[in-house]
């Protein structure tokens, strides 16, 4: 294998590994990979987001043990105990790898609503490309394990929590999970997924791709919680076929990592079908944060829906990229996107690209995006009932995102990121008044 | 202390593209505990401009004059140190809060002003058994705790959720910048009951407004003119009546 392929970064981070690989589909994965390398800032869908925090490192696969205590805390991190979050059927992996112990047993599954392991049979499915997505291409390679969920025809399966902890290994580790989720028609399912590293531990790498198919009339509300360690790094796929009727409500919340992509490909395929990818960013210090979709209306009478909100602190940048392709047979496509920023320091960067691509003529489509500073006639309100300014501020942004996480209709998982939002909050007052 | 509050010469100015406008031109007056004192006075002559310097709104230059608030230099504090000292500002236009939930708007005012002063804090228990006896006096419903502050209330909505923010923080002077404009006979009356109800030695209020109508419930000791920027008469109550009937136009030379 070439170690420095024609375009794009070096492999040689996970050189290694990736000519250990050998069933069919891996080896083309990696064949992919060798032909483009890993993005560089010339691939325009990385033009914002660059890359090169993987350069210069060997990622090596993470220990197979872990610290069963450490494991604990971190997972107590994220679903206290006791709250209403630790009676939810889970999977948890750690560093990749499913931690039947940590997970809850398939009987306390509802019924019609069954998991099992990707390393138990793995199957890749025909929804991503490799060819075009190098970091889908570096999953296939090195998927070790994941969750694989169905739901069966007309079964509410009410809330799922898919955990995955990154604890300390020795070295610098990457994981690629591989998860797929398969509703049967009319089927539903609240699919909250945590990310959650141990703060402290060397650099690592979590590179999970998620497929999503959803039969008529079924409807996945998928609520993401990442709160990877400060200097991980967390580049996600996700990939969504959507039938008629059916609906694939999505929100990212990104709290963690210094370098984290959050990218959806959602395709909409059959007649009134739907999708959200709405989310917010809570970024300081030099964390970078993208959020990138591609949603494609390949069939008439589709909605589309994204809002994201952002809050940019010291020098961190977000990446806002929505693309929507509206096919020719897509007629009356309904689209929209709003891309909101708070910038509460001089060096902070959003960086927005909307992207409206459209063959059809009768179609709804509307962008949009705000940039701007806390509101001082707020913060004036807020200081003259005797709230301090700093706990003012800290008011009015988490006020500012709560109108986004509004937009998750699950009333349990909205809670849970709420109170993740809050405590971010708290941790960086505290920070701020330490004068860190 | 014969005085609550003391105003000095105050004259205060605000950045309008890059020239000063010169706002308040030297207010002077002064407020003793337990007293309700009323300005009044024409459109744009800088009533809600001295409430918000008062109050501690950063955006206005005051300079030259004085203020003092029991005693301490009030515009050397910080608006959160101004309301944990006792002053309370309702606002002619109250600041919609969308994503901020109104009961816990309250009750974290509530406690930064308790903690300020050296009270204990009041659970969630003792703060929900306060603010229900506090809205059931000004007849307002509990869903107005559980919406965003301000946020899709009607006008007098809004007033009512000043009064409320008021009763609950308990000030030793509170400023009403034209809390009973567009409020109807019932909502006036609550909001003035609202007012009553805080009466005491260790209250003092003062009340700006156009009308008559709320001075008649309030029973006002002192009546202040203010116009261009300054307190051109100060009376009793009658002077007030003889706004309501004349309106300010005999003033307005005497401001020259
Ligand atoms: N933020 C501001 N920018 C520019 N002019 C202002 C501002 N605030 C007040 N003014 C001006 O100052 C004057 C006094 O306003 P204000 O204090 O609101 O009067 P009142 O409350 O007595 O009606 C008016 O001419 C008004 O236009
Ligand atoms: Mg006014």
């Amino acid at each position: 294998m070439n170690a420095l392929a024609p375009s794009g970064r070096s492999l040689a981070p996970f050189e290694a590994r990736l000519s250990g690989v050998h069933d069919v589909e891996r080896k083309s994965a990696a064949g992919d990979l060798a032909r483009t390398g890993l993005p560089g800032p010339r691939v325009e869908a990385w033009h914002y987001t660059n890359l090169r925090a993987l350069s210069g490192h060997v990622f090596a696969e993470s220990d197979v043990l872990f610290d069963e205590k450490e494991a604990r805390a971190v997972l107590a991190s994220v679903i206290p105990e006791g709250s209403i979050f630790e009676k939810l059927p889970r999977l948890v992996l750690v560093n990749g790898r499913i931690a039947p112990g940590l997970s809850s047993s398939t009987a306390s599954l509802p019924e019609g609503v069954s998991w099992s392991s990707f390393a138990s049979a793995p199957d890749f499915g025909t929804q991503t490309s490799p060819q075009r997505d190098p970091l889908v291409a570096l999953n296939t390679a090195l998927a070790s394990d994941g969750m694989q969920l169905s739901v069966a025809t007309g079964v509410k399966a009410g809330q799922v929590l898919l955990v995955s902890l990154a604890l300390s290994s020795s070295g610098v580790v990457s994981f690629h999970p591989r998860h797929n989720v398969a509703l049967a028609p009319e089927a539903s399912l609240t699919l909250i997924e945590i990310s959650a590293g141990n703060d402290g531990q060397e650099l690592y790498f979590h590179n999970p791709v998620l497929t999503c198919s959803l039969a008529e009339g079924a409807h996945l509300e998928h609520v993401k919680l990442q709160q990877e360690a400060g200097n991980a790094i967390h580049l996600a796929t996700v990939y969504a076929d959507i039938a008629g009727h059916a609906t694939y409500e999505s929100f990212t919340l990104t709290l963690g990592s210094a370098l984290a992509r959050h990218e959806v490909h959602a395709s909409l395929a059959g007649a009134h079908a739907a999708v959200h990818v709405n989310g917010a960013q809570l970024l300081g210090n030099t964390q970078v944060g993208d959020i990138t979709s591609v949603i494609t209306h390949s069939a008439p009478d589709c909605i589309s829906r994204q809002t994201v909100r952002n809050v940019l602190t010291d020098r961190s940048r977000a990446v806002f990229q929505g693309k929507v392709l509206v096919e020719r047979v897509a007629q009356k496509t309904d689209g929209y996107q709003m891309n909101q920023a708070l910038l509460l320091s001089p060096t902070a960067e959003i960086d927005a690209k909307p992207e409206l691509e459209i063959y059809a003529d009768d179609v709804r489509c509307s962008h949009g995006a705000t940039v701007g500073a806390l509101d001082e006639e707020q913060l004036f309100y807020l200081r003259s009932r005797g709230i301090a300014g700093a706990q003012a501020r800290q008011m009015l942004v988490e006020a500012f995102l709560i109108e986004a996480t509004d937009l998750v209709r699950d009333e349990v998982a909205r809670t849970l990121l709420d109170g993740a939002l809050a405590d971010a909050l708290l941790n960086r007052i505290t920070a701020e008044e330490r004068g860190s | 202390m014969s005085e609550l509050l003391k105003i000095s010469g105050l004259h205060a100015s605000i950045d309008a593209d890059g020239i000063p406008k010169e706002i308040l031109r030297g207010v002077d007056l002064v407020v003793p505990p337990g007293e309700v004192h009323a300005i009044m006075g024409p459109n744009g002559c800088g009533k809600s401009t001295l409430s918000y310097v008062l109050a501690g709104r950063e955006e206005y230059d005051v300079t030259a004059g004085s203020v003092s608030f029991m005693g301490q230099d009030l515009l050397a504090m910080e608006p959160e140190e101004r309301a944990a000292a006792g002053l309370f500002l309702a606002f002619q236009a109250p600041v919609e809060l969308p994503g901020v939930n109104n009961a816990n708007f309250l009750r974290t005012a509530v406690n930064a002003v308790r903690r300020a002063r050296g009270e204990p804090e009041l659970d969630a228990v003792g703060f929900l058994k306060t603010v229900r006896a506090a809205t059931k006096n000004l007849s307002m419903s509990d869903d107005m705790l559980k919406r965003n502050v301000n946020v899709g209330f009607s006008g007098g909505e809004k007033k009512r959720n000043e009064v409320l923010q008021m009763t609950m923080l308990q000030p030793k002077l509170a400023i009403l910048d034209e809390t009973d404009s567009g409020l109807d006979v019932d909502a006036l009356r609550i909001v003035a009951e609202g007012v009553k109800n805080l009466r005491s030695p260790d209250f003092s209020a003062l009340v700006i407004t156009h009308h008559q109508r709320l001075l008649e419930y309030l029973g006002p000791d002192r009546i202040h003119v203010m116009v261009r920027g300054r307190i051109v008469r100060s009376g009793g109550p009658e002077l007030a009546k003889q706004i309501d009937v004349e309106g300010y136009a005999s003033f307005l030379t005497e401001a020259a």
